[in-house]
Order: C-alpha cells, then structure tokens, then sequence
C-alpha cells in the first residue's frame, strides 16, 4: 500500500510560483477509481456510518444517474470521467485515529506547518477552534472541550454522523436537496468529509470558527460536505479558507455547504479561496463546482456570504439565501479574481418567500490576462413576498485588453410591492491612471494594489480582520505582472 | 551653481509624429520659467516627457536632471528625485481616498529618499497645515482622488499634492485653464509659498494672465516644437498684446537661454 502510494507523490513535480504546491508522502489508504454502488457502501463503511446514512447516500446516486452535467455556465472544460476519479482517500497514521495532537502524525502536522497553520499556536494565540480536514478524514479538533461548555458543536460531518444522528437527519439536505442538481447529488452520494456546526438557542459563539482544507492524492476529488445551524437566537462567523498542491491533471472540488439559520439568528460564512489555478497556459488547476446556500428559516434571521475566490482554473458557485423567514435578511459580498486563462461563473440567488425580508449584494469582479469573469445573479421574489428589498451593485475591473467581464442579472418579480435595485459599472485600470500614480512616486505594482483594494474595499470590510489582512495579500499575489 | 534641469536638443513625439524639435532649456535652482505658446506647439509634451509618460518616444536629445541623465529614469524614479507634475487633466481613482493615495505617494517618496515614513498622526498633522496653506476645502481628503471634483478643486488639489511632496522641480501644466480669479489668486499663492532658493518651477501656460500672481524669472515660447524666443516677465506682457504671430518673425533665430547668477 505504501509503495503505491510514494509512486504517487509529487517528487516528480517541481515546486513553482504557486507557494502552496507540494504534498506530502504519506501513506494514503485510496480506493481504487471509479463510482458504482459497491464504492459508496465501502466510504460509508470505511466511516463507519449508520445504516440510515448508507441509504440516503444511495438514494442521491441513484438520483444522479438520472441527471445530465448541465451545459449553460459561461466556462469551457474538458469532459470530466467520473469513472477516473478515486472517490476516498484517507491518511494512515496508526490504526486509531488520535485523540490528541501529540499522536497526530508529525508529517500531517508538517503540512499544516507548511500551510502556515501549525495548529498548537496559531490556534491558541488566535482564539480560533481549527477542525483540521486531511484528505477525507478528520484529524484534529481543537478547542472542543471549551465550545463544549457553551453547548456549541463544531466537529467532522463524519462524528456527527455519528455523534448527533438527530441534528444530522432533521437537517441534511433540508436546503440543498441531494437532486437539487448534478454536482449536489454526486456530493450527496460521495462527500467524504466536512464540518458540522450547531449553536443552541441564544448562543454567540465566542471565537470565529475554521476549517482548512487541502486535496492529496491524484485523482481525488474532494467531496466535503459542511452543515451548520444556529438555532432561536445563536450567533456564528465561520471560515473557510482552501488551498491546494500543484497537480497535472485538474481536480473536481464539489463540495455542498448548507446553513440553516432559525428565528433571530445570524450566520456568517466567509471563504477565501486560494486553489492552484492552472499555469499560465491553462493546464491543470482546481474545478471549483461547489453548491452552497443558505435557508433563513425562522423570522429576524440573518445568513451573509462573503467570499474572495482567486485561485482555482473555474469557479462555479452562487452562495445563495432562501429567505423564508419574515423580515430575513441575505447579503452576499464577492470579490472574484481571473487571471492568466482562469474562468469565473459566479453569483448568487436571492429567494424572498417570507414578509419584509431584504436582500444586499455586492459583486467586484476583476480580469486579467485572458481571465473570462462572469457574474450570475437571481434575485426572485415570490407572489407571498410582501415588501421585498433587494440592492445588487455588480461592479466589474478590466485589467488589459485580453480579459473579459460579463454579467447576467435575472430579476423576477411576482409582488407589486417589492423594491429592487440593480447598479452595474465597468472600469479599467489604464496606462493613464497608473502613469499618475507613477508620477507621484507610486509604483506600478503598488498602483495597481491599491486601485484593486480600493475597488474591493467594501467587501473586504465584511470579512473577519484577519482574513481581510490575508485576503488583501492574496490580491496583490494573484496580480503580480498581470499589467505593463 | 550647477543647473537643476538642463534639456539638450531634445526631440520627442508620439505615434510616430515629431512635435518637439530641438528643444534647449536650462533651469537653475530658485527659478521661475514659464514656457507658453499657441495651441499645438508642444508645451503639455515637454511637460510630459519630463515626467516620463511612456506614449511619448522621445528620439534625440538630452535631459539632465541634478547632473544625472534622466530618460534613463523611471517615472516614479523621477518623483523621488523630486519630480513633480501637476497634470493638466488630473485623473480620477475610485475607490481610492485622496488622503490615502497622498499617503502612499508621500512615503513612498520618503522611502526613495532613505527617509522613514510618517506615521498615521504624523501625517495627518503635516497634511492639514499643507491644505491649509493652499486653501484645499479638508472634505476633498476624504474623497476619493478627483471623484466628482470640479475644475477648480481639481487644479486646487493637484497644487496640494505639489504641498504635500515637496519636489525640487514643479511642473504646473496650463494649471490656470478654467480657473476663475479667486481660484487663480489661490493657486498662484500656493505655488509662491512653495518657492525656495533649493527649487525651480516651470510653468506651462496659454496666457499671461497666471504670470501676474506667480511672478516667472524667464518666459520663453514654444512654436513649432522649439523655443523660439525667450525674455523677462516683459516679454509674457508683449505677447499678450501682440500674439504669438509677432514671434514667428524670430523663429529662425537661435535662442540662447540667459543664465542668471542668482
């Protein structure tokens, strides 16, 4: 098992501008290609689910043999075997999994180091609780003990499969149906892990909650799954932040997150995405098809998605709201970065079912190189929806003469007493502007960070600060030479 | 004393066409030149290629900047130098505050210059007794660079920056179109109180009317891609009242630049 698993390191790749590109040798426990019934019984088996979770799991795959890959994004790539993929992948220390970082494997905790997370530390100094997700199987959690005090839950998708069955059941899938489409029902039936979050009743979670993630082995697509429920009153700010190792062939990331916020809650979901994007001729780079959305179930809540994807060779997501409760409120704040021959389709979909609820999205897309950026946005309000606002600002930055911005706004309206607002505005970063910078002392590269910043200010206001720090960074890595 | 800016048969043009033909001009230290002629003559492409806009080729001639060449300089080279242009069609940068674009070109002019840069409160203190000296309404700061601002505020902010950096040699072009009086009257005191024994300013103008308020050492006109003629403040007054075309006569004449021990 061994061997072929050092066969399948990247000693062969060399490491190159992508600083996060490189992986680890270590023994990797990998089912062989291929997607059939017998495959899925062997993951569920291998976490050692229920029986209840098996079926539901068999239930999407037979769903998804139905359905057809849907043709209509604006991204072109090559057909995708999903008979080539290996659909589990879990690292092996030693037969148990550990119960403290101290039996964690040090290579494992090496490539945490690595990714600038070595857990003991940061996770101290930073007050964060970090749900380590290694290739499929969760490593370590930290801060349990203390979320514990307050009620909270933050753990594996795959413990609380089996730790809190009940939560699991009432809610999974209660936003993103395993046939809501074709990427959703393939998690469905072969998510291998994720997070699970639930806070009881009027609890503020004390500290931002975060989760890294990171794809190993050829051929694996990560499949995580995240569910999160803040119940009457709970407050919860989340992280998601990603990156990944170089890799030849491109690698599908289908991941489905559901957030059910019930009555006076608040959810905040922030993600900064960092996923190799393919090299400058396109090849190779991360298949970001994720589906992620969120249900404000009970009255007063409030769920808001803010995003920074700058990596990966397509994204194609639409974080959206389901704003069911009365006087619900969505926000969605997005800055997506193409660059090189990098493709963005993303938006998001404001639902507005219940009375008075509100809408606020912000959208910055920038291109360049031969980046193609696309913005797709939904905002419907529902015949019921009695004095619906919504307010769409879609702003989109051109670096160059090669890239391209485009934007589909769908606005459908069935109440009369709905307000919905549109702004769109398209800018450029020209020679002009950048020789003024210039002539005050500013260089280039400096000019066109801080013209980028300013452009994404508003969004990066949303995120948790230091995320914003990070995020800020990103934007200024993403953009090195992409103009002069 | 050694000049500060000495142009040498410069020849520059854009898209292939020439429009200066052999320009020679010496500056010195504690000097006001002025640099005015009709439409189409130049003058906005001298004070381009100075700053070091990339469109405009420039293919013979000079330029010495404190004895160092400085074409082989880079534009935001050339501002830590001390370079310093006040556009005539100032740009606007959204999203990006005037306060924090000053900022960062301040610093970023100290760091050339081995400086340490300024702290948060540092700089605020420096930059509201510099927008106090030019009369620049302090809610400009706030907004972003030349977002909305009118002609005035414009011109008025530019002189401000030129406040804020301090350069050694000011390049203020045609600064006065669409100024009215006041306006005019404020600028010219900015511009006044940042002369200095250490500095020179050029100023690039249509009319003689700026020349009132900031008071130039040497005028000189600019026809057909060359300085045809060059004077005292006089000779700004005789062009008001007689037109460029008396100067035409005197265009084959070579014109050397008085240098004036100051």
């Amino acid at each position: 098992m061994s061997g072929t698993t050092q066969d399948q390191t990247l000693d062969r790749w060399a490491a190159s501008e992508y600083k996060w590109g490189f992986t680890t040798d270590i023994e990797s426990d990998t089912i062989a290609p291929g997607l059939n019934e017998e495959v899925i019984r062997l993951i569920s088996a291998k976490k050692e689910e229920p029986e209840w979770m098996t079926q539901w799991r068999l239930n999407a795959y037979r769903g998804w043999l139905t359905m057809t890959e849907p043709t209509w994004p604006n991204v072109h790539y090559p057909r995708i075997d999903y008979q080539a993929i290996s659909y589990f992948s879990a690292p092996k220390s030693d037969s148990d999994r550990p119960k403290s970082l101290d039996e964690v494997d040090p290579k494992l905790l090496e490539t945490y180091e690595k990714l600038g997370i070595p857990l003991q530390e940061r996770a101290i100094l930073a007050g964060m609780a970090v749900d380590a997700v290694f290739d499929s199987v969760s490593v370590a959690t930290t801060f349990k003990a203390k979320l514990g005090e307050l009620g909270i839950i933050f753990c594996s998708f795959s413990e609380a499969v089996r730790e809190h069955p009940d939560l699991v059941q009432k809610y999974l899938g209660s936003v993103v149906p395993q046939k809501d489409n074709f990427f959703a029902a393939l998690n469905s039936a072969v998510f291998t892990d994720g997070s699970f979050v639930y806070i009881p009743k009027g609890v503020k979670c004390p500290m931002e909650l975060s989760t890294y993630f990171r794809i190993n082995a050829l051929n694996t697509g990560q499949f995580e799954r995240t569910l999160i429920i803040a119940d009457e009153g709970a407050q919860v700010s989340y992280l998601e932040g990603c990156t990944a190792p170089m890799r030849d062939e491109n690698q599908l990331h289908a991941a489905v997150v559901e957030l059910v916020a019930l009555k006076g809650a608040t959810i905040k979901y922030s993600t900064i995405q960092n996923w190799y994007p393919g090299d400058k001729e396109g090849k190779g780079g991360i298949y970001n098809f994720v589906t992620k959305r969120g249900k404000c179930l009970g009255d007063d809540s409030r769920i808001s998605w803010t995003q920074v994807e700058t990596g990966s060779a397509i994204t194609w997501k639409y974080p959206s709201v389901i704003l069911q409760g009365d006087n619900s409120i969505g926000e969605f704040y997005s800055v997506a970065l193409t660059n090189n021959r990098q493709q963005a389709d993303t938006g998001t979909k404001m639902i507005h079912i219940g009375k008075n609820t509100s809408s606020y999205i912000v959208s910055k897309g920038i291109s360049a190189g031969l980046g193609n950026n696309t913005y797709r946005g939904q905002v419907k309000v529902l015949r019921g929806a009695t004095n619906a606002r919504n307010y769409t600002q879609c702003d989109s930055m051109l670096m160059g003469d090669r890239c391209s911005a485009n934007t589909f706004p769908y606005i459908e309206v069935d109440n009369p007493s709905a307000q919905v607002e549109h702004e769109a505005s398209t800018s450029k970063i020209g020679e002009d502007q950048l020789f003024y910078c210039n002539q005050r002392g500013i260089s280039t590269q400096d000019a066109v960070s801080m013209i980028v910043n300013g452009f994404c200010k508003e969004v990066f206001a949303e995120l948790p600060m230091e995320f914003a720090v990070e995020a800020k960074k990103l934007l200024e890595v993403s953009l090195e030479g992409s103009v002069g | 004393m050694a000049p500060l800016l000495q142009i040498t048969n410069l020849h520059a043009g854009i898209d292939g066409v020439e429009i200066l033909r052999g320009v020679n001009l010496t500056v010195n230290p504690g000097e006001v030149h002025s640099i005015m002629g009709p439409n189409g003559s130049g003058k906005s492409t001298l004070a381009r290629v100075l700053a070091g806009q990339k469109s405009y080729q420039v293919t013979q001639g000079s330029i010495l900047y404190n004895g160092r060449d400085l074409l082989e300089m880079e534009p935001d080279e050339r501002a830590g130098e001390g370079v310093f242009l006040a556009f005539q069609y100032p740009l606007e940068i959204p999203g990006v505050s005037t306060k924090y674009f000053i900022k960062a070109a301040l610093n970023a002019i100290r760091k050339r210059r081995g400086l340490e840069e300024l702290d948060a409160f540092e700089f605020l203190t420096f930059v509201k007794e510099r927008a106090k000296l030019v009369d620049l309404d302090m809610a400009l700061l706030d907004r972003n660079v030349n977002e909305g601002f009118s002609g005035g505020e414009k011109k008025r902010a530019e002189i401000f920056q030129m406040a804020v950096l301090e350069p050694r040699l000011a390049i203020l072009d045609e600064t006065d179109s669409g100024l009215d009086i006041d306006a005019l009257k404020t600028v010219a005191e900015g511009v006044n109180m940042l002369r200095g024994p250490e500095r020179a300013t050029i100023i690039v103008t249509h009319y003689q009317r700026l020349l009132n308020y900031i008071v130039p050492d040497f005028v000189h006109v600019l026809m057909g891609g060359r300085i045809v003629k060059s004077g005292g403040k006089e000779l700004a007054l005789a062009l008001e009242e007689k037109g460029y075309a008396w100067t035409e006569n005197k265009a084959d004449a070579t014109v050397n630049v008085a240098t004036v021990n100051v």
